[in-house]
């Protein structure tokens, strides 16, 4: 019992991180409005960027600065700061490219969800 | 080495995406700039692969440090014999499409969005150079989402509404798998610390054991069997390549889908290498009996479809079984066999998808059971078609007969004698879909006389066919021609270097 809370008290971050992912994956899956799917989607993505950058964390690191010569300090792994860093750029982007897409489905049917598009499908 | 050519790599990359704002601003002022440029860019970049595989045969390896970080700090930029036949394979078929794409993209694309479309393609061909010449993990990943984007926008183009839903469905779906293949990834690099993919190599079996490994494993292989379409994971694949404009379809099936697979090879035999695959965590004998469900499923889906264009999609889900199989067997018979697959279906699928997007160019045609008597009216466009259905079957000579000898002589090789018979099950439930188009097209009755004769499509939309449906006999003639890239790319797969 005191190892598992052990467990939970060290890696909670990581808990965290899973079951936001799974509420992204939820949405994706259960949610029939488009723009909620895109919302899911963004929760999934956050997870994981939220992943990334707590892995990278060193116990008492500061930021990653470049210091003058004789001074030095114990700093948290830039590298996945970085690839997050493009990692949003691309999540964004698709938001982007998925919302245009829900528009256009609303322009063309009328309808943001999968139920009202499958009648609408129906019906042609 | 050449100092020229070690230069080449990044501008690769680099000139067409400049290439691309040029086309988007140029097309601005004047619609009509945007389709050269584009196809200047892609010629360009086709040039520029031949030099590298050329220089490359011998077994000689381009690294480039992009800025002249090394690894790992630095992304690297490698060219060995594997990628860069890859390379020429993608390229020519993209300059081929972007050839057939001058007329063939008015069927599906309004004038308005001719300069956006052309943009986004050249972005899409872009970033799948950028995947096949990446030597680090990571910007594997950006290169795949920056093709993926620009695939999700192409698909949602067309005129055709439905499209809409169709690139919806593919966006969800290929988000999924971007993110189990970032999350893989990322535990990669807790394991080892590094994201190049040669020192990954380097320093994974050192960790093979951990259970860090197999997440990263399992998480990657996921992600990108969703984003080949993989059977069972290939559901967003019959809608796209149904409702996405015919140019759009020709590119993802032919090059996005050969790129992806390529990808899955290089993940699992250059950074996990073959023996993790088969002793610290076997699992090719689950990709065999996959692979083979795989190209029953999608076979006899394809024979259930009356749909052209939904049959040739079933059909490509049946086909990239082949290639999975090939994963399975590991050995180099079967491992020469898929690389030469990845070519072969690469033009046999581009010819009968250019045919598709002709006939509905032509008479708006879409089901199978409307092409009766169509010879008379196109012969040659069906002549194409029934010459790349024959290589799909795998009619000797043709490629699709080479690369099916080869896999079905690796699995022998194996001991793998069920799984042999399932390629050739295979191939006989191809020559079932096949026979049903050219059974109608050939000796079905034509309908309505006044539709007449002379329908064959414009010249641009006929000469790349014509060249596809040649290149899958001469290709089939002169296999030695690939096999001489393809065997080496298989050994090294295989660690021989």
């Amino acid at each position: 019992m005191e190892n598992l809370l052990a467990f939970i008290a060290t890696r909670y971050i990581y808990i965290m991180t899973i079951i936001l992912m799974m509420i992204g994956l939820y949405a994706l899956i259960a949610k029939k409005n488009l723009v909620k799917k895109v919302i899911g989607l963004n929760i999934f993505q956050t997870a994981i960027f939220l992943f990334y950058i707590s892995f990278s964390d060193v116990d008492g690191g500061t930021a990653p600065i470049f210091l003058p010569d004789g001074v030095s300090a114990t700093y948290v792994n830039p590298i996945p700061h970085v690839l997050i860093l493009t990692a949003i750029v691309v999540g964004l982007a698709i938001t982007a490219v998925a919302l245009a897409i829900v528009v256009g489905i609303y322009e063309e049917y009328q309808v943001t969800g999968e139920d009202g598009l499958q009648e609408v499908m129906k019906r042609q | 080495m050449n100092a020229v050519i070690s230069q080449l790599p990044p501008l690769l990359i680099v000139v067409p995406i400049l290439g691309a704002l040029l086309a988007l601003l140029l097309g601005k002022w004047k619609r009509s700039f945007a389709y050269p440029i584009t196809l200047a860019m892609i010629g360009f970049q086709f040039a520029v692969s031949l030099v590298l595989m050329e220089s490359v045969m011998d077994g000689e390896v381009i690294h480039y440090y992009l800025g002249g970080w090394p690894p790992p700090l630095g992304i690297e930029l490698v060219i060995d014999s594997f990628n860069s036949f890859v390379l020429v394979v993608i390229l020519a078929l993209a300059l081929l499409t972007a050839v057939w794409a001058r007329e063939g993209a008015d069927l599906d694309i309004v004038p308005e969005k001719r300069v956006s479309f052309f943009v986004v393609f050249q972005l899409l061909v872009t970033g799948l150079c950028g995947m096949a010449v990446t030597g680090d993990l990571f910007n594997l990943y950006v290169f795949l989402e920056i093709s993926s984007i620009a695939a999700y926008t192409l698909v949602a183009a067309g005129r055709n509404p439905r499209s809409l839903i169709a690139g919806f469905n593919y966006l969800i779906l290929g988000s999924i798998a971007a993110g189990f293949i970032v999350l893989g990834i990322g535990y990669l690099y807790i394991a080892t610390g590094t994201l190049n993919m040669g020192e990954l190599a380097v320093m994974l079996p050192a960790h093979y054991g951990q259970a860090t490994v197999y997440a990263a494993f399992l998480f990657m292989m996921i992600g990108f069997s969703i984003k080949v379409a993989f059977f069972p994971l290939h559901l967003w694949l019959p809608d796209a390549y149904t409702e996405a404009p015919a140019a759009v379809t020709i590119l993802i099936a032919t090059a996005t889908s050969k790129v992806t697979a390529y990808a899955m090879l290089r993940v699992i035999f250059s950074v996990f290498t073959l023996q993790y695959v088969t002793e610290s965590f076997p699992v090719t004998e689950l990709v065999l009996i996959i692979a083979a469900v795989a190209i029953i499923a999608g076979a006899v889906l394809a024979i259930a479809q009356d749909n052209l264009k939904r049959m040739l999609a079933y059909s490509s889900i049946s086909q990239m079984g082949y290639i999975m199989f090939a994963l399975g067997v590991a050995n180099q018979a079967a491992l020469a066999g898929g690389i030469l697959h990845i070519m072969a279906h690469a033009v046999m699928k581009g010819c009968l998808f250019m045919v598709a997007g002709m006939i509905i160019y032509r008479t708006g045609f879409t089901a199978i059971r409307q092409l009766s008597g169509l010879s008379r009216r196109m012969p040659v466009a069906c002549a194409a078609f029934a010459l790349a259905g024959a290589s799909m079957i795998g009619i000797p000579p043709t490629i699709g007969f080479m690369s099916k000898y080869y896999l079905v002589l690796g699995a022998v090789v194996a001991g793998e004698y069920l799984a042999a018979a399932v390629l050739l099950a295979g191939s006989l439930l191809a020559a079932v879909y096949i026979w049903k188009v050219i059974e109608v097209m050939y000796f079905g009755d034509v309908h309505d006389e006044d539709l007449g004769g002379g329908l064959e499509a414009p010249v641009s939309m006929m000469v790349p066919v014509i060249i596809l449906a040649a290149s899958c006999l001469l290709l089939g003639i002169f296999v030695e021609l690939p096999l001489e890239v393809v065997g080496p790319a298989a050994a090294m797969l295989l660690g021989g270097d």
